[in-house]
């Protein structure tokens, strides 16, 4: 049984003047095991950070759809109480890290009582077992212990994300959101934060979510990469494979268009405009920019399975379908595979 | 690691650059008030040369004072010490009256297209606006060099965008009018303020080839200000790399990312996450130099190098133009 197991997950905003925007639409995904990470991987409004809010029930007021399956160890979420989810579920079970460090930590109370508000509410701490607690996360996310009765703006960004962290770890949650955990830090704070979720991933074996813009950076810490686009899982699959030999054309294009630090092949600009979430174009979502688009492709295309578990939702990637096009378009991604 | 040979610079007359900052200091007097006062230096001692029509890529993390350098270049800021050379002419010191010339010669797009941008113009008017203050008064020449500025920066059809406010475009589409608005003055050198760390990932590519067709087009030169090393890498070429308010490696961009020789710029691109399987999982060194504020020398590096003696600027052998500044080496060189 999946640790994490979503399925056909929809979460729809109702942007007014009847137009409804597709944030999350028909996402599925699994986390098999402790300490897998899997990245989520696409560019704004591409519907990542709803897929967060989604798993963690933080929804706005104008939702218009929200169903599908959400399995936590074998127990379905989509149908609990809210009042159940919030006692049993959110931050104790999943937790999540923001994306604006700055802005997320209450600047008048002390670190300290901030890491311990979710332990007090749980019920589980008293006063000097939450005290401990404070202590020993801080120590895990590398923090002093001292930094407990400091003020947020006392602590450097990085910093800052680290307490984050060790709210979000306050209750043992077995999944870890991070929305851009690092987008507002310096690459060498980054590169820390990194190495602290690289070290919490081994031990305790917290599975987690990671998403991101910034393909390169969900590589380092995930074991699968899913590439979203306009509220679809366009690509699933093992990182090793993805970054190498994707086979959905947004995914090559979006890996060609990162300027290469050890590599002479100019970036590419991505071709085409971002999809207006209110008016999707038929079929294939990103067949107005895709290079290889041909008629089919005014399908809309199922997520077609690969062999190494992932999935593709192009229809070059079903030999029946794409013909003499699956051979020029995917012939070398085939290769890498085996 | 490789024993890297050190040698003085040779002194290279230089045929007359663009841009020349030399040995500039800028610092800042905080706090102030009757019984406290305090002051922070966020340049020391920088020297840097942009020559026509080529880009220079300032290369540092939050702090290193790159952004500081860029304004000074332009006179937004008077340092506090040290001759910035435009075309010649040493605009350090000069009033700001005077420097109405520089003003239509150097522009600068901003890091933020959201705030930079008075959400209450039209874009036809952000662009027109520069126009506006030199006093070209000809309301069809005016329309038709923003025209012909939306057409540089590819905002078509242009039809499209002149009326329209920045609060309906993208984040892409925001940074082209705040090039658009640069261009509009036919600079020879324009400041790129991190232009695109704000804007998408994938979008990111078509504004930094955008800059460089325009630098083709119009033979612009471009400071470009960035702490992402791997897109310097790409679109300019030559690198220097800030720290701390002092420039600690300059040379030509594959120099500087294949050969780099300063602790530093080893930390800065050992910090890269390239989405390569090779690098997966690694932990990466982060060394805990941003812990260390005031240290003018990286606490990692290799030669265990000591601050006593100040950095010397030397050329890496056989690498001309490569230059390195090292607190060490200059005992090993005499």
């Amino acid at each position: 049984m999946s640790l994490l197991a979503v399925d056909n997950l929809h979460l729809w905003y109702d942007a007014g003047g009847g137009n409804v925007v597709r944030a999350v639409d028909g996402v599925s995904f699994t986390l098999e095991e402790r300490g897998e990470a899997l990245g989520i991987v696409g560019e704004s409004g591409s519907g990542k950070s709803s897929l967060a809010l989604a798993l963690m029930r933080m929804l706005p007021k104008n939702v218009a759809r929200f169903d599908g399956s959400v399995r936590l160890d074998g127990q379905e979420l989509i149908a609990l109480p809210d009042d159940q989810f919030r006692r049993e579920i959110r931050w104790s079970r999943i937790a999540m890290v923001f994306q604006g460090a700055m802005s997320v930590l209450n600047p008048v109370l002390r670190i300290g009582e901030q890491i311990a508000e979710p332990l007090l509410l749980d019920g589980r701490f008293d006063k000097a077992g939450a005290r401990a607690r404070v202590r020993d996360l801080l120590q895990r996310v590398g923090l002093p212990a001292d930094f407990a009765s400091r003020y947020p703006h006392e602590l450097s960004g990085g910093q800052r994300q680290r307490v984050g962290i060790a709210t979000a770890l306050a209750l043992d949650p077995d999944v870890l959101i991070l929305d851009e955990p690092t987008s507002a830090l310096d690459v060498s704070v980054q590169a820390q934060i990194m190495n602290l979720l690289k070290d919490l991933k081994e031990d305790p074996g917290i599975s987690m979510l990671f998403i991101t813009h910034d393909i390169g950076l969900a590589s380092d810490l995930c074991d699968r990469i899913a590439v979203t686009y306009a509220g679809e899982q366009m690509e699933l699959g093992p990182a090793d494979r993805v970054l190498v030999a994707p086979r959905h054309p947004y995914s090559q294009l979006l890996l060609a268009s990162l300027p290469r630090l050890h590599s002479d092949v100019p970036p590419r600009p991505m071709p085409g405009d971002p999809p207006d979430l209110t008016s999707l174009p038929l079929g294939c979502r990103f067949h107005p920019r895709c290079p290889y688009a041909f008629e089919v492709c005014l399908n809309h295309p199922p997520p077609i399975p690969l062999p190494d578990r992932g999935h593709a939702r192009c229809w070059l990637n079903d030999p029946f379908v794409a013909g003499e096009r699956y051979e020029i378009h995917l012939r070398p991604v085939e290769a890498a595979v085996d | 690691m490789t024993e890297t040979l050190l040698v003085p610079p040779a002194v290279v007359p230089k045929s007359g650059p663009l841009l020349a900052l030399d040995d500039v200091s800028m610092v800042f007097q905080t706090r102030k008030g009757l019984f406290r006062g305090g002051t922070v230096t966020a340049v020391s001692g920088v020297s840097l040369v942009v020559a026509h029509g080529e880009t220079l890529a300032l290369v540092g993390e939050s702090g290193s004072g790159k952004t500081t350098v860029g304004r000074i270049s332009i006179r937004l800021l008077q340092p506090t010490s040290g001759r910035v050379l435009f075309d010649g002419q040493d605009i350090s010191q000069v009033p700001e009256e005077q420097l109405g010339w520089l003003r239509k010669r150097a522009a600068i797009v901003f890091q933020d297209p959201f705030s930079s941008l008075n959400p209450y113009m039209t874009v036809s008017d952000l662009v027109a606006e520069p126009l506006v203050i030199d006093g070209v008064n000809d309301v069809d020449a005016r329309r038709a060099q923003v025209r012909a500025a939306l057409e540089a920066v590819d905002l078509t059809p242009i039809e499209r965008f002149v009326h329209a406010y920045p609060t309906s475009m993208s984040g892409g589409q925001r940074q082209r009018v705040g090039i658009a608005r640069a261009l509009i003055r036919n600079p020879d050198y324009i400041v790129a303020d991190e232009p695109v760390s704000m804007v998408d990932a994938s979008s990111r590519v078509e504004i930094l080839d955008l800059l460089n067709g325009l630098q083709r087009d119009h033979d612009v030169a471009f400071l470009y200000i960035t702490h992402d090393i791997a897109s310097a890498r790409h679109f300019a070429d030559h690198i220097a790399v800030m720290h701390l308010g002092s420039i600690v490696e300059t040379g030509s961009a594959p120099q500087i990312i294949d050969q780099p020789v300063h602790p530093y710029t080893r930390a800065l691109i050992a910090a890269v996450p390239e989405p390569d399987p090779a690098n997966r999982f690694r932990r990466r060194a982060t060394e805990p130099w941003q812990d260390a504020p005031g240290a003018a020398i990286h606490p990692g590096c290799p030669h265990g190098g000591s601050i006593d003696e100040p950095a010397v600027l030397l050329e890496v052998s056989g690498q001309p133009g490569h230059i390195v500044a090292c607190h060490l080496e200059p005992a090993r060189a005499r």
